[in-house]
């Protein structure tokens, strides 16, 4: 779950680290609260949930108030990599002397959270890692130990700080830890963590992806699905089943997620577009499938349906109910591509067959059914 | 032989009254694996498929010598169950259950390493050592003993490629699945060193996805310690969009990390040939073994 820059700054604020003063702007009437509460020069951000948002025009400046005025009615309503601009951020411009890099995310690997600081930022991380690898500080944390005071001190320390701002720097440290871990953080980034003239340390930017499956601990966040997913993908995940749209042709509906992508990748080897990721998950019930088939059927992009099913714990016979009941419910006459082997598949191919539907045996071979049938439609 | 499990494990099930516990524990006893007891908090005292149920690990352990667990409590509760299990020396801890947080995923298996616990998953099938134990949720009939090894991060594509291998007439020395979580207990390198050990294991197939970097770092490893085994992989996910979660929280390309592409390269790089769909991966298993022969 990713947050808004403005509400990972609340948090931010919330846990004693210094941020811009800022404003958020929802519409032209609350323009008042930006002179009311800052004094220029502004900068102006859009909040949108999209990487690389400066680039792509989210983040104006402005000189005077008239000019913010000018610039906010204009990113309101705009759209930045296609998605709509519903708020933005007005906050004061900082005198900057240097921006640093500061963020906490998994390691996989050595399967805990860890640090990477710079004091080289305001660009991705990927970028930084690759120019500045000598200005890069990893620390993975011990979690039996936990992230200590002397911790963030060694920290700010090796990006050159000393004294009095090499204390501020670690305090800083120490509470986004506290943050991220209260937080259920996957990712928390400060970029840029800025330096300013003044000698202070504040975070210019604020980023928070909270573990989706930690969700349940910050119930405030649960029906917070804005901006990070299309109202198709939201509607799936209420009927528990993992949705992801694509821009093609052919639906795809399948059992474990693994498999789905494999099947997606085996319509692309053909030749193929798939139109989305669809996985029903483990056990579906005919009930799901029904759901399933409705959500792939409402992108009007969808020629074809292929659903690759391998019975396990999801018995053929319930997958093959679940299609006559999808069919009876939603009326759908596009063609299908049925590929279901596993458990109590001949019951599942007898249901189908009788209702004049016919099933494939392998992957590949329907993969390459479904790619043909795609393309004939598209000739049409 | 096979990898961490065989005849000689004795199994508690965690979360054995539930639909899923107890559903599968049926399917574990009629394959023969050792499932000596179960627990779940409050229930101590019944029985599930004639299975004595506990209150608490320790009890279950102290009355019947369990070293093995296997754990189907909901996630809210699924690390202090894992927690419980390594705290009174279970030895190996399979955890099925689905979206634990990866807070509470990292202080298991930080606890796991303290006391030299293997932890496979979470969000796995499980483990099979095929006609002697099996602790997971895959269907039993799809697998064979032989000579290769599996170790996955997907459940039913796993199934597809271990069914293929079947027909193919290779059949398994074990197969696991990793977990297609962020962390996760065992990885790719932790089973290749296993499968490198087990006389019974002659070629490994690996089975990855995008997300994270440990098919990369496997391959270093193949390289690096000159790997004397064949390896072949399967890598899902080519057509998978950046920052999107594919199903399973460990699957998403975040930035420009964890791409099927950077992974299918860096197997080639070290050697390893990638299958383009599953069902080539028996005859690249085949051609290796052939070379090697």
């Amino acid at each position: 779950m990713k947050l808004f820059e403005y509400e990972a700054k609340g948090i931010l604020i919330k846990y004693g680290i210094p941020v811009p003063k800022g404003v958020l702007i929802t519409s032209s009437e609350e323009l008042d609260k930006v002179s009311a509460k800052i004094n220029p020069p502004y900068v102006i951000k859009a909040q949108v949930l999209v990487a690389g948002r400066g680039k792509a025009g989210g983040i104006l400046f402005a000189e005077t108030m008239s000019e913010a005025k000018d610039k906010i009615e204009r990113l309101l309503g705009s759209e930045i990599k296609g998605i709509k601009v519903q708020s933005v951020w007005v906050e004061e411009k900082l005198r900057t002397k240097t921006e640093l890099y500061y963020g906490i995310t998994v390691d996989r690997y050595r399967k805990t959270y860890i640090i990477l600081a710079s004091s080289a930022g305001g660009m991705e991380i990927e970028e930084i890692a690759e120019k500045y690898p000598e200005k890069l500080v990893k620390f993975p944390v011990n979690p039996l130990e936990g992230f200590r005071p002397y911790h963030a001190r060694w920290i700010a320390k090796k990006l050159g700080y000393e004294r009095k701002q090499m204390l501020e720097l670690a305090s800083i440290f120490y509470k986004l830890y506290k943050a991220a871990m209260d937080y259920d953080a996957e990712l928390i980034e400060m970029n840029p963590l800025i330096e300013t003239i003044e000698g202070n340390f504040v975070a210019a930017d604020a980023r928070l992806i909270i573990d989706n499956n930690a969700l349940y601990r910050h119930p405030e966040y649960e029906e917070h699905f804005e901006g990070e997913y299309t109202k198709d993908e939201i509607e799936a995940k209420r009927k528990g089943l993992a949705y992801v749209k694509l821009d093609g042709n052919i639906g795809i509906i399948g059992n474990g997620a693994g498999l789905v992508m494999a099947t997606l990748d085996a319509v692309q080897l053909y030749g193929g577009k798939p139109a989305n990721f669809l996985d029903v998950g483990g056990g579906a019930s005919s009930d799901r499938i029904a759901a399933a088939l409705n959500i792939v059927l409402s992108n009007p992009n969808v020629d074809v349906v292929f659903m690759n099913i391998l019975g396990g714990i999801t018995r053929c016979d319930q997958v093959a109910m679940g299609i006559l009941e999808a069919k009876k419910r939603i009326g759908f006459t596009k063609p299908m591509v049925i590929r279901l082997v596993g458990t109590n598949e001949e019951e599942g191919r007898k249901i189908l067959s009788e209702a004049g539907i016919h099933v494939l045996d392998s992957m590949e071979e329907a993969a390459k059914k479904a790619v043909e049938i795609a393309s004939k439609t598209f000739k049409r | 032989m096979g990898i961490i499990i065989d005849e000689d494990t004795r199994a508690i099930v965690q979360g054995i009254t539930g639909t899923q516990g107890s559903f599968h524990t049926k399917l574990m006893l009629e394959y023969g694996t050792k499932v000596v007891a179960g627990v779940t908090p409050g229930k101590g005292g019944t029985e599930v498929h004639g299975v004595p149920v506990y209150d608490t690990v320790k009890e279950a352990v102290e009355e019947h010598e369990a070293n093995a667990s296997i754990i189907f409590v909901p996630a809210p509760f699924a690390a202090d169950a894992a927690l419980e299990a390594i705290e009174n020396g279970l030895k190996t801890v399979v955890i099925i259950t689905e979206h634990i947080p990866i807070k509470d995923a990292v202080e298991v298996m930080a606890r796991a390493k303290e006391r030299n616990v293997t932890v496979i998953g979470p969000n796995t099938p499980g483990i099979i050592t095929p006609n002697k134990c099996k602790l997971g949720i895959m269907p039993a009939h799809i697998f064979k003993p032989g000579i290769i090894g599996i170790a996955s991060r997907s459940g039913t594509l796993t199934y597809e490629i271990a069914a293929s291998l079947t027909r193919a007439g290779f059949g398994q020395s074990t197969c696991l699945g990793l977990g297609g979580d962020p962390i996760v207990g065992l990885n790719f390198i932790d089973a290749l060193e296993m499968f490198r050990r087990d006389e019974q294991t002659r070629a490994v197939v690996l089975i990855g996805e995008i997300g994270g970097n440990l098919e990369e770092i496997a391959a270093e490893y193949i390289v690096k310690e000159a790997y004397p085994k064949p390896v072949v992989a399967f890598v899902a996910g080519k057509t998978a969009p950046p920052g999107k979660r594919m199903g399973h929280a460990g699957a998403i390309i975040m930035g420009r990390a964890g791409t099927a592409q950077s992974k299918i390269e860096a197997f080639r790089k070290a050697g390893v040939p990638v299958a383009d769909k599953p069902s080539d991966i028996a005859r690249l298993v085949a051609e290796r073994l052939g070379k090697n022969q």
